[in-house]
């Protein structure tokens, strides 16, 4: 299983790299092409969008977008529509960028009907930004650049049927080893017809006729004692082996992976796009339980990320077979948006929140103490050596055991951190006096205690 | 040869039906559940016997409450609330700067380096994969941060971005983090 999950994780990075270095020759022809634009536009005498869309990104994203409602209003043509609407013109979007909270308190109508608008909620000033940035800006609201679709369309195309080509020919050298096994199986049965049906024109008489006469094996067998002695003791063994694998899996969800109200990937989060473990479960560094992250948190980052664009490089052959499409994810973040209370439309909470009912996964029985902080912050050990591969995991599962032989196998084995802890110092320096070792493992301080985990 | 076949498949149908039990959508057999189950609620389990509003343990604190070691913090959340936390000092151990910057490293690397970046110039992970776009960087003329109002937009939050007072686990962390805020301010005005 794991080599199989490391061969795909093979191709998938063969496929990515191709996938980047396609991209990046696309992206090159298409700024030169761009460029052309830039020239024409700023030969114009008006703003240029290429440079207009860079500065956007870099001050306005966070709380604007061209044709949607964030924090602020959406920016889409919004010199012309001001014009039109308010009759303000761009001297009144410059003084706007530059200060709007003077312009507020200087009573401008406009200025303080769209601060109410929008939850009074001040937009930065940026007098860093000249005149010209702002018809840069301006020129990129009215007509942003084409994206280049074309140029990562291809390059989808062709990462798809690669990777796609990659699976299928795995399925087809499978099948072509059960056809060659099948034709093997036949001929076999071919050969023998032929050979028995040429012995039998020939005269010879077959084993099996004489065979008829001896006793039949099965009773030899019974006749002979010290066989059915060995094969008692075999067919004993062999079910103890059996009967004791499936009592001591008995209790232990190793691979338990449920279905989750809301599809949270791991692998989202945790590996594409980085975030810390303990950004979200934060409570792992400080108390016993590593929480389940309230819904402010998915919120720091999803009030701005209402859907899921996925990777630069498009869904993988995998996720598509799997139904993972953009729009399943997207449907996902609604969901979240639906149980905390998030109005999309209108960038506020209703107040009507749900909880959201998590199946939790890794449980330990009642009566074993397990401390998060104790591991996570103190011995710093990483989420990932009991968690596994999180940051693989499309679907959450439990990796390890959590049996207590694996507790204990794991304390035998591991040194203490003693770096940056004076708590340990003086008990260390005595330990490791009376064991004569350098470093202590966890169990030669006392990590094997049986009142540590149950009392 | 037919009864030959028959035993094997009944054996491997055995191993099977042993081996099949695990269902990977629900939790294992136990040997003593009321030894593993707690009788006392554990956490975040759902409970419908009516006695809580949700029908979880989970509560959020009783009204007109405050958590052990609360401190009230003196701003409200407004411009002027702001622009009054603008002066307001550390009032950690300036003795101990080098711990606490360690320290608010640490906690600024596992929560606001993934939009600020570890340098602080607004270039994280989810910028650079243009997942939000639009931080700033610290030394941003404009914004003129300061760690007293690092500390106000950290607690509660600013435009898009959200309060991170529940992440953070008390008032000491989040001036740690302030105050390693203003370091990398200052190293970028270098």
């Amino acid at each position: 299983m794991k080599k199989v999950l490391n061969r795909h994780l093979f191709t998938n990075v063969l496929g990515l790299s191709l996938l980047l270095f396609s991209t990046s020759f696309y992206a090159q022809e298409e700024a030169a092409a761009t460029e052309v634009v830039a020239e024409e536009a700023s030969a114009s005498g008006d703003g240029d969008p290429v440079k207009g869309k860079q500065l956007f990104n870099q001050n306005c994203a966070a709380c604007h977008a061209l044709n949607r409602k964030m924090t602020g209003p959406a920016l889409a043509n919004v010199e012309t529509r001001l014009a039109e609407d308010e009759g303000l013109d761009r001297e009144w979007l410059y003084t706007w960028i530059k200060n709007s909270a003077g312009m507020i308190a200087s009573g401008d109508s406009y200025a303080n009907k769209i601060y109410a608008e929008y939850n009074q909620a001040a937009m930065t000033a940026f007098p860093t930004l000249s005149n010209q940035d702002i018809d840069d800006i301006l020129a990129y609201t009215a007509a942003p650049p084409p994206a280049p679709a074309a140029a990562t369309a291809t390059a989808e195309s062709e990462g798809g049927s690669g990777e796609g080509s990659g699976g299928i020919s795995n399925e087809i050298i499978l099948g072509a080893l059960v056809l060659v096994f099948g034709l093997l199986v036949i001929m076999l049965f071919l050969v023998n017809n032929t050979l028995r049906s040429i012995a039998r024109a020939n005269g010879v008489v077959l084993e099996k006729a004489k065979a008829e006469k001896r006793v039949p094996i099965w009773k030899a067998f019974a006749q002979n004692q010290f066989l059915v002695l060995v094969a008692a003791i075999f067919l004993l063994l062999g079910s103890a082996y059996f009967a004791y694998g499936w009592m001591m899996q008995v209790g232990v969800d190793q691979g338990y992976a449920p279905v989750q109200p809301i599809h949270y990937s791991h692998k989202i989060h945790a590996g594409n796009n980085k975030i810390e473990c303990k950004y979200c479960h934060s409570s792992a560094r400080v108390s016993k339980h590593s929480g389940i992250p309230s819904l402010n948190v998915c919120m720091n980052c999803h009030k701005s990320i209402y859907e899921y664009t996925g990777n630069p490089e498009g869904p993988s052959a995998e996720d598509l077979a799997n139904g993972y499409t953009n729009e399943f994810y997207t449907g996902e973040i609604k969901k979240l948006y639906k149980a905390v209370g998030w109005d999309e439309e209108n960038q506020r909470y209703t107040g009507e929140t749900q909880p959201v009912e998590w199946v939790r996964i890794h449980n330990l029985p009642d009566f074993a103490y397990f401390n998060h902080s104790q591991h996570v912050s103190v011995a710093g050990i990483e989420c990932q050596t009991c968690h596994g591969p999180v940051e693989e995991m499309e679907i959450m599962y439990q990796y390890a055991p959590l049996t207590m032989g694996w507790c204990i196998n794991c304390h035998r084995e591991t040194n203490i951190k003693v770096e940056g802890n004076e708590y340990y110092e003086a008990i260390h320096a005595e330990l490791s006096k009376k064991y004569g070792v350098e470093e202590l493992t966890a169990a030669m301080m006392g990590g094997l205690e049986c009142g540590k985990c149950h009392y | 040869m037919i009864k030959t076949f028959g035993k094997v498949t009944f054996v491997l149908a055995f191993v099977l039906v042993f081996t099949s039990c695990f269902n990977k959508n629900s939790p294992n057999y136990q040997y003593m559940p009321n030894m593993y189950e707690s009788v006392g609620y554990e956490t975040y389990e759902a409970v419908d016997n009516g006695l809580f509003p949700e029908g979880t343990e989970a509560l959020l604190p009783a009204e007109n409450t405050i958590s052990r070691g609360y401190m009230p913090y003196e701003f409200e959340n407004t411009l002027e609330g702001k622009e009054l936390a603008r002066l307001q000092p550390s009032p950690l151990d300036s003795l101990q700067k080098e711990t606490n910057l360690a320290k608010g490293k640490e906690l600024y690397d596992i929560y606001c380096a993934i939009c600020h970046g570890n340098k602080g110039a607004g270039q994280g992970t989810l910028v650079k994969r243009e997942k939000i776009l639009g931080v700033p960087s610290y030394d941003d003329v404009a914004r003129n941060i300061t760690v007293g109002s690092t500390y106000h937009t950290m607690y509660y939050g600013l435009n898009s971005m959200g309060s991170y007072a529940a992440q953070l686990e008390n008032e000491e962390e989040l001036w740690q983090v302030a105050e390693y805020v203003m370091q990398l301010k200052e190293d970028l005005t270098k």
